[in-house]
């Protein structure tokens, strides 16, 4: 195994060549906020923009899923310019989440409350006011339930669903603020050809797909 | 032995194509040509060319009637050029149907060329003065819009006969490098709007050692008020597939797409043509002019989403799947289709190509300025007299483009309706230009004095996108611009990355606050915020820059911004939440009622003193009777804030208001 070095937050690290920056942090203790992405061995994302690094010599902040590492890296997860983008990031993605952990099916295991706290941030917008979506819960299928309005369109389900068990039920629907993961024709689940595999809903990092 | 056959090949079908061209200048008989691109035909071009060929059949003239496409000049659409033996080939402008009869009947039988209809004579003479005498042709330096208007974009031998193919039949006798080079030589950058330089974009696609490669046309021309890629798919589509085919020769690839929105179906019509015809000639397909090169070409048509103008959401498109962007790198030179490199490139990149081929990379290379060397093609839209497309030389300041070119911002007209009396006309000052699109900014008339080309625009804060310049005069609100661009973007984001489908959505909602008076100051600031985050942020091109105009009015015009937000007034009297209509008693006319029948929901009654006044309650700032008020009178204006409304009369009859 090739190796490489180099330094995050200040901590030495050896790792594997041709892995990416945050697979590298996340290996070694060091948080970096993420939310999109479906594993070291999958094509980076880029949906979530959370997981954003500075690395010495690039003029801007770089998203670390992306980057590759490289011999003698200097990566830093917590300046100021990272944290004020990942803190607007994280804002945005409230500002369209209601916050009513204490009824959702993912309390406690949920990716947004592991990066507030993690991270510091408040679950509630500070700067943003919430539009929160009223859209209808499909509690169609027999075995789990997609409630599109905790859904932070991640697209981890649709990598699954279209990648891993090539069933291609769910994808990404419309456009603009209302683009949703939905069926073909925004079907529901039932009248779908879904398979019952439930990938889906062991993907999905926060409350929008959960088992019954 | 290959280079001789390739030419040998090529002069046969010269030879040919000359055989029936009727040239523009009717030496072959009598010829019209009628443009009918998607421009002419929506002011009516189809009308007048079957009204040409109804009265040519009466008077039994024989004549030719060819079908162009268009010169770009689309404020004088429809628009025609009559060729006759003996005079000059004279172009007409603002056509209908009933002047094409009356043009024929006076040019034949009279030998009048109604010259009063007349824009300008083609060519040189001492009969009528050229149209390149005129200010609008006089500054432009046509080259990428040469044959745009001049041949039938449906007949492959037009091409050819004005020298179309010729930059093929000379790439093919040389080297793929030797191509790069002289693209190199050429300077040419990516028209499309990045402004990447082609030759480097050719050269990593031509070393990426993976098979086989892939040749992308990107014609998804998405911008509201672009539409110079349009003309070219519609007007000279053998410009594009010709470049192509040297491209794909050049790079290494075999395989090519037009990637073109289906909501230009006349380009896809036309497309299709083209390409079929170039196939049966032997210029596509396999073996091109006997040569041991291969290429063909597949046209895909877009299902009508702006971001796949976007490489990698493009590439997404074409493979069938959601067209949204990826992360890059791995850039579509190295991964592209299918994973295998391909080339992306804009219109009128492509259709640059034939012409450095054809006539050397010196020739380009001579006009421009330092850094943008050639033309570029923009498209004049909004609030200009002379709309349509401007060919200049990279280095032309936008004040020429917009006023010596575009003849400036068009004066309002309002009619009197007294029998006789001139009609009024206001004059309207020049207020800003949107450049680039949703992605670009919005410049004032200071920045004016600004030459066009990638870098100088970019430091204005705009960026020159492909080449859409909407131009807002003093009634356009630069806060109610940058919220009609925002919504533009915020409707057309992918939904996939959280600083665009969310972010703008906030920007969206703040500016559509200010616009109703609901702002409040720190909306400024956070909006700011937001712009920036989002521009360092998102993920692909469209969200990146979709904080553009936002960011170039808050810096050009931010004292429109805090008389939104401060006073609650709109100073361009656009923004309706923010004005009322008001009749100024001294003005109004006792007797007239020309605002009461315009008025659709009635909100305009009589006063006791027998004037009008408008109910506001009732009134829905349509503007109606604004437009109604004979010019004489000139009594509707608009107020804002609406607090600044005087109190409102009595009716005549009181006990009808209720």
């Amino acid at each position: 195994m090739e190796t490489v070095s180099l330094t995050i937050n200040g901590k030495k690290i050896v790792t594997e060549k041709g892995k990416k920056v945050l697979w590298a942090a996340l290996e070694n203790g060091i948080f970096i906020p993420h939310l999109c992405s479906a594993g070291e061995n999958s094509l980076p994302f880029g949906g979530c923009r959370l997981c954003f690094v500075e690395i010495e010599g690039k003029k801007e902040p770089v998203t670390s899923c992306t980057e590759e590492v490289t011999d003698g890296m200097v990566v830093n997860t917590r300046t100021e310019s990272v944290l004020r983008l990942v803190r607007m990031g994280f804002e945005l993605i409230m500002s369209r989440h209601p916050i009513i952990c204490k009824e959702c099916p993912a309390n406690k295991k949920c990716a947004l409350q592991d990066i507030s706290r993690e991270m510091g941030f408040k679950l509630k917008p500070k700067k943003l006011p919430q539009i929160l979506p009223d859209l209808p819960v499909d509690d169609s299928h027999s075995l789990f339930t997609y409630n599109p309005n905790l859904c932070v369109l991640c697209g981890l389900c649709v990598y699954i669903c279209n990648e891993i068990v090539k069933e291609a039920i769910l994808d990404f629907n419309f456009r603009g603020f209302i683009t949703k993961i939905g069926t073909f024709q925004n079907r529901t689940l039932a009248e779908s050809k879904c398979n019952s595999c439930l990938k889906c809903v062991e993907a999905c990092p926060v409350g929008a797909l959960s088992k019954k | 032995m290959m280079e001789r056959t390739v030419s040998e090949r090529f002069e046969e079908l010269k030879k040919n194509a000359l055989k029936d061209f009727p040239g523009m200048y009717g030496k072959k008989g009598i010829t019209i040509y009628v443009g009918t691109a998607t421009c002419g035909r929506s002011a009516g071009s189809l009308e007048v060319l079957s009204s040409f060929e109804d009265i040519l059949k009466t008077l039994n003239i024989e004549a030719r009637i060819v079908q162009v496409g268009c010169h770009g000049h689309c404020y004088a659409e429809p628009m025609a050029v009559v060729s006759k033996p003996g005079w000059p080939p004279i172009m007409y402008g603002y056509l209908t149907p009933n002047r094409a009869q009356i043009l024929i009947k006076r040019f034949f039988n009279e030998e009048d060329p109604a010259l009063e209809w007349a824009l300008g004579a083609m060519e040189e003479n001492d009969m009528v003065p050229t149209v390149y005498e005129t200010p609008r042709w006089f500054r432009e330096q046509r080259w990428l819009l040469k044959n745009c208007g001049c041949i039938d974009p449906e007949d492959i031998n037009h091409y050819i006969a004005v020298g179309g193919y010729e930059g093929l039949t000379c790439a093919l006798k040389i080297e793929p490098l030797e191509i790069i080079e002289e693209i190199k030589k050429a300077g040419l950058r990516g028209l499309g709007g990045a402004g990447f330089e082609t030759w480097k974009k050719w050269d990593i696609c031509r070393d990426t050692p993976l098979f086989p490669k892939y040749l992308i046309c990107n014609a998804d021309e998405g911008d509201p008020g672009a539409f110079m890629d349009r003309t070219i798919l519609e007007s000279d589509p053998h410009s594009i597939i010709e470049g192509m085919i040297i491209a794909g020769y050049a790079i290494g690839a075999e395989s090519g797409y037009i990637y073109v929105r289906k909501e230009y179906p006349q380009a896809v019509s036309v497309l299709t043509t083209a390409v079929c015809q170039a196939r049966e000639l032997g210029l596509l397909g396999k073996n091109i002019l006997d040569s041991k090169i291969s290429f063909d070409i597949k046209i895909n048509q877009g299902a009508g989403a702006f971001v796949c103008g976007e490489e990698t959401a493009l590439i997404a498109s074409i493979e069938g799947k959601r067209g949204m962007p990826k992360p890059r790198p791995p850039y579509p030179a190295n991964r592209g289709l299918l994973g295998k490199p391909t080339l992306i490139n804009n219109v009128k990149t492509l259709a640059s190509i034939p012409k450095i081929l054809a006539y050397g990379a010196e020739k380009v290379s001579s006009v421009g300025m330092e850094g943008c060397m050639g033309t570029a093609v923009f498209a004049l839209a909004g609030k200009i007299k002379n709309a349509g497309l401007v060919e200049i030389p990279f280095g032309t300041t936008l004040r020429e483009i917009i006023f010596d070119i575009g003849g400036g911002v068009p004066s309002r007209i309002k009619v009197s309706n007294v029998a006789g009396e001139l009609p009024k006309t206001i004059k309207k000052q020049f207020k800003a230009v949107q450049i680039g699109g949703p992605s670009g900014g919005c410049l004032p008339e200071s920045l004016l004095d600004t030459p066009v080309c990638f870098d100088t625009i970019v430091d204005t804060g705009a960026i020159m996108g492909s080449g859409g310049m909407v131009v807002m005069d003093e009634d356009n609100c630069a806060v109610e611009t940058a919220r009609y661009f925002l919504e533009f973007t915020q409707k057309e984001s992918c939904g996939k990355c959280t600083f665009c489908r969310i972010g703008t959505k906030h920007m969206l909602n703040i500016l559509a606050d200010i616009t109703r008076g609901a702002g409040i100051m720190e909306d400024i600031d956070l909006l700011e915020e937001l712009a920036e985050t989002i521009k360092q942020g998102s993920l692909c091109n469209l969200g990146k820059t979709s904080p553009n105009p936002i960011l170039t009015t808050l810096c050009y015009f931010r004292e429109e911004y805090e008389a939104h937000i401060l006073d609650k007034r709109c100073p361009s009297l656009e923004c309706k939440d923010l004005i009322a209509y008001y009749i100024m008693p001294e003005k109004c006319q006792r007797a007239c009622d020309a605002c009461v029948g315009s008025c659709p929901t009635e909100a305009i009654y009589t006063r006791r003193d027998r004037l009008k006044a408008i109910d506001q309650e009732k009134c829905v700032k349509c503007a109606n009777c604004m437009d109604a008020c004979p010019a004489q009178y000139d009594a509707v204006i608009k107020i804002s804030p609406i607090s600044q409304l005087p109190e409102s009369e009595p009716r005549d009859d009181d006990g009808q208001k209720k």
